[in-house]
C-alpha cells in the first residue's frame, strides 16, 4: 500500500499531445477513478503508471520512489485489462500463480493466496477452467484474482468492467467496491463511464484532451463543477445549458435568454456582479426543475412546451422547448403530462450554476 | 430434419417443373459429386497417377526403353545391400535434422525482431522473403559460385580478415560439402520460417506481454511461458512442412554437388534421380523414392498427432 504522486507528468505521440501537464496526487489507500470521453489520455496515463508506456516529461512516484525509469515488474503494481489479458494456455489457477511463481514465491504459499483469492472472488469451482471455458462475468473475477494474489502496492484498472452486460456491470461494480474496502489497496480507476466514477471513486479526476479539469470528491464535483466540461460530463440526463444576458433591473439582477426571464436573488446577484452586462452560460441540472402549478411568485419559473415523454418508472424525463431551445426535466412520476402541454417549471436558485461564455471556467 | 424435408417438398410441389438435370441438381449429393469431380480429376491426373506408376515401376526391372517385367521386391532388396543408399539415407537424416533445427531457430528469432516496432519495417519484411522468391536453381548458381575454391567471395573474404591461410574447398571437401549445402538450405527456407512465424507472432495478444510484464516475468520468462507456447502449434504446422520438403530436397543439392563428392552430399532424391535418370536403372530409382515413403509417412504422424495434443491443451 502505497501513494501516488504524478507530478508534471507528459506525453507525447509524434503529433499527438496525449497528455498534458497532469499533476495528481493518490493516497494511501485511496480508490482514484479517472473519468473523460474517449481520447482524453486516461489509458495512456495509466499505461505510464504501470510502466508500459514511456514518460515524455514529468515524475511518477510510488510510495517513496521515483519510478519514471523502472520496469513495470519492478513497481510493485497490478493491472486488470480491459479485454482481461489472462493467458490463454493457462488453469485459471496457473493464471492466479503466475505472478506470485515469476517472483519466486513458496508454492504453499502460492496455494495459500490463490485459494483466499479465489474465495474472495467466489471462484474456487473455476481453478481448473481455461480461460476460454468461463463466461465473461468469470474471466473478469479470474483477471481480478491475478490482481489480489500479488498484494501489490498499487491496482490499476483499464475500464474493467466496459465488456459486461448492465447487469453484471453493476453487480461487479459493488463487489470491486468491497473488494478494495477490504483489502484497502491504493487503486487507480479508468473509466468513461460516469456513472462507475461517482459510485466507485474516494475522489474523481475528470480529464479532456490530456487535460486535468477537476479532482475532487464524488459529490463536490457534481455540486460544484470547476467548469462547463465537468458540469456537463458528470450526470445523466446532463446538465441543461442556456445562454442567459445578465442584467441589472433597478438594483437586482436578472438573467434573460431564449424564454428565460430570471430574478435573480440578491446573493446569486452578488456573485455575478463582475459579469453584469455580458452573456453568461446558465446551467440547470434536469432534476432541479419541477413542475410549478400556476405563476410562481418569486420570478424563478418559465413556461415550457413538451415535446416528449420518457416514463422511466421512478422518474419522468420531459423533453421540453423553451423559447426555441430545449431542456430536459426530470420530474416525480406522478406528475401528470402529455405532449404538447404548456407548463410551468421552476427552480431552486440555489441550484443554478453560471460559466463564463469564453473561459467556461464556473462563476 | 422432418421438418425441413417436409419444407423442402412443399417447395417442390409449388415450384414449375423442371428439367431432369436441373432436378438432379437440386439434389445434394449429385450436386456435390459434381462439383467434387474436376478436383478430383485433378488429384488422379497428376497425384494419384504417377505415385501408382512409381509404385508399379519399384517393382519391375524397367530401365529406359525397356517396359520390364514384375520382379517382386527385389529393388529393394538390392537397395538394403547397397553402401549408397546408407549413405544416402544418413545424408538425408543429416541434412533434414540439422536444417530443420537452424531454420527453426534462426527463423524464430528473426520473426521475433520483425515483431517489433521499427522503421522500415514492411521493407525489411517484403526484403526478408527474397531468397524465398528467387528460383531456387538461380540462387543456387550464386551459392555454387560463392563456394569455388578460386573465385570464392567467402574464401576471398575469409582471406582479408587473416582468418584462413589456405583456400576452403567448399563443396569439393567431402567433410565439408554436407555442411554447405545445409548452410544454402537453411539460408533458402529461413524466409518461409520467419514469415510464417511472424504472422503466428502477431495472433498473440499483446497484452498478454504487458500483464507477464506486470506479474514479473523478465523478457527470457516471457517468452517460454507466454509466446512460445502460445506460437507452438503454428511452429509445429510450419515444421511439418518444412520437413517433408527438406527430406524430399533435389533442385539444391543437383546444383550444388550432384550427390557429391564421393557420395558425401547424396540424398533420397539425388540419388534416384542418378540411379533412374543418370543410369537409366528407371525401377531402382523408383525403388529409391518409394524408400522414402515409410520414413516421411512416419515423421507426418507423429507431429500430427503431436499437433492434435497441443491443440486440444
Ligand atoms: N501508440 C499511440 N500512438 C499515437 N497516438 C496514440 C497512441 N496511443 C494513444 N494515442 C493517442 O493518445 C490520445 C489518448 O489516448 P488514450 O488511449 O489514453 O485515450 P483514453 O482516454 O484511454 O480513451 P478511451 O476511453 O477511448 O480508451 C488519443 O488521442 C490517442 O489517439
Ligand atoms: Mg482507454
Amino acid at each position: 500500500m502505497a501513494r501516488v504522486v504524478i507530478r508534471n507528468l507528459n506525453k507525447s505521440y509524434n503529433e499527438v499531445h496525449a497528455v498534458k501537464g497532469v499533476n495528481l496526487e493518490i493516497r494511501d489507500r485511496e480508490f482514484m477513478v479517472l473519468v473523460g470521453p474517449s481520447g482524453c489520455g486516461k489509458t495512456t496515463t495509466l499505461r505510464m503508471v504501470a510502466g508500459l508506456e514511456s514518460i515524455t516529461s514529468g515524475d511518477i512516484v510510488i510510495g517513496e520512489t521515483v519510478v519514471n525509469e523502472l520496469p513495470p515488474m519492478d513497481r510493485d503494481i497490478a493491472m486488470v485489462f480491459q479485454n482481461y489479458a489472462l493467458y490463454p494456455h493457462m488453469s485459471v489457477y496457473d493464471n492466479m500463480a503466475f505472478g506470485l511463481k515469476m517472483r519466486k514465491f513458496a508454492r504453499p504459499e502460492i496455494d495459500r493466496r490463490v485459494r483466499e483469492a479465489a474465495d474472495i472472488l467466489g471462484i474456487e469451482n473455476l481453478l481448473n477452467r481455461k480461460p476460454r471455458q468461463l463466461s465473461g462475468g468469470q474471466r473478469q473475477r479470474v483477471a481480478l484474482g491475478r490482481a489480489i494474489v500479488r498484494h501489490p502496492q498499487v491496482f490499476l484498472f483499464d475500464e474493467p468492467l466496459s465488456n459486461l452486460d448492465a447487469k453484471l456491470r453493476v453487480q461487479m461494480r459493488v463487489e470491486l467496491k468491497k473488494i478494495h474496502d477490504r483489502l484497502g489497496t491504493t487503486a487507480i480507476y479508468v473509466t468513461h463511464d460516469q456513472i462507475e466514477a461517482m459510485t466507485l471513486g474516494d475522489r474523481v479526476v475528470v480529464m479532456k484532451d490530456g487535460v486535468v479539469q477537476q479532482v475532487g470528491e464524488p459529490l463536490d464535483l457534481y455540486n460544484e463543477p470547476a467548469n462547463r466540461f465537468v458540469a456537463g460530463f458528470l450526470g445523466s440526463p446532463a446538465m441543461n445549458f442556456a445562454t442567459v444576458a445578465l442584467t441589472d433591473v433597478a438594483g437586482a439582477t436578472h438573467a434573460l435568454g431564449e424564454g428565460l426571464q430570471l430574478a435573480l436573488p440578491p446573493q446569486i446577484g452578488e456573485r455575478l456582479r463582475s459579469h453584469i452586462g455580458q452573456q453568461v452560460t446558465l446551467g440547470i441540472r434536469p432534476e432541479d426543475l419541477r413542475v410549478e402549478s400556476g405563476e410562481a411568485a418569486n420570478g424563478l419559473s418559465f413556461g415550457a412546451v413538451v415535446e416528449v415523454v420518457e416514463r422511466l418508472g421512478s422518474e419522468i424525463l420531459l423533453d421540453v422547448k423553451v423559447g426555441s431551445g430545449t431542456m430536459v426535466a426530470a420530474v416525480e412520476p406522478t406528475v401528470q403530462a402529455k405532449v404538447r402541454d404548456h407548463l410551468r417549471l421552476a427552480l431552486n436558485p440555489e441550484r443554478l450554476h453560471f460559466f463564463d461564455c469564453r473561459s467556461e471556467a464556473a462563476i | 430434419m422432418a421438418v425441413s424435408g417436409l419444407a423442402t417438398r412443399g417447395a417442390f410441389a409449388r415450384a414449375p417443373r423442371r428439367g431432369t438435370a436441373s432436378r438432379l441438381l437440386e439434389d445434394e449429393r449429385w450436386l456435390a459429386a459434381a462439383l467434387l469431380l474436376p478436383t478430383v480429376i485433378l488429384l488422379a491426373l497428376f497425384i494419384a497417377y504417377p505415385f501408382v506408376e512409381g509404385v508399379w515401376l519399384a517393382v519391375t526391372n524397367a530401365t529406359v526403353g525397356v517396359p520390364g517385367k514384375f520382379v517382386g521386391l527385389a529393388n529393394f532388396e538390392m537397395l538394403w545391400n547397397d553402401s549408397i543408399f546408407r549413405v544416402a539415407v544418413w545424408n538425408t537424416f543429416v541434412y533434414t535434422a540439422v536444417a530443420t533445427v537452424f531454420k527453426l531457430g534462426l527463423g524464430l528469432w528473426l520473426a521475433l525482431l520483425l515483431n517489433r516496432n521499427f522503421r522500415g519495417k514492411a521493407f525489411t519484411r517484403a526484403f526478408i522473403l527474397l531468397p524465398f522468391i528467387i528460383p531456387t536453381v538461380l540462387s543456387t548458381y550464386a551459392w555454387k559460385w560463392m563456394f569455388d575454391p578460386t573465385f570464392s567471395v567467402i574464401n576471398w573474404t575469409l582471406f582479408q580478415l587473416d582468418i584462413i591461410h589456405s583456400r576452403i574447398n567448399w563443396l569439393g571437401d567431402p567433410g565439408l560439402a554436407l555442411i554447405s549445402v545445409i548452410i544454402v538450405n537453411v539460408w533458402r527456407g529461413v524466409p518461409f520460417y520467419a514469415i510464417s512465424l511472424l504472422a503466428g507472432l502477431q495472433t498473440i495478444n499483446p497484452e498478454l506481454q504487458e500483464a507477464a510484464a506486470i506479474d514479473g516475468a523478465p523478457p527470457w520468462q516471457r517468452f517460454w511461458h507466454i509466446t512460445w507456447p502460445l506460437l507452438l502449434p503454428v511452429t509445429m504446422v510450419v515444421v511439418l512442412f518444412s520437413v517433408i520438403q527438406t527430406f524430399a530436397d533435389f533442385q539444391l543439392v543437383y546444383v550444388l554437388t550432384g550427390g557429391g563428392p564421393a557420395n558425401a552430399t547424396q540424398l533420397f532424391a539425388t540419388y534416384a534421380y542418378q540411379l533412374g535418370v543418370g543410369t537409366g536403372l528407371l525401377s531402382q530409382g523408383a525403388a529409391v523414392s518409394l524408400a522414402m515413403f515409410p520414413f516421411l509417412l512416419i515423421i507426418v504422424v507423429v507431429q500430427l498427432l503431436y499437433i492434435r495434443r497441443v491443440e486440444v491443451h
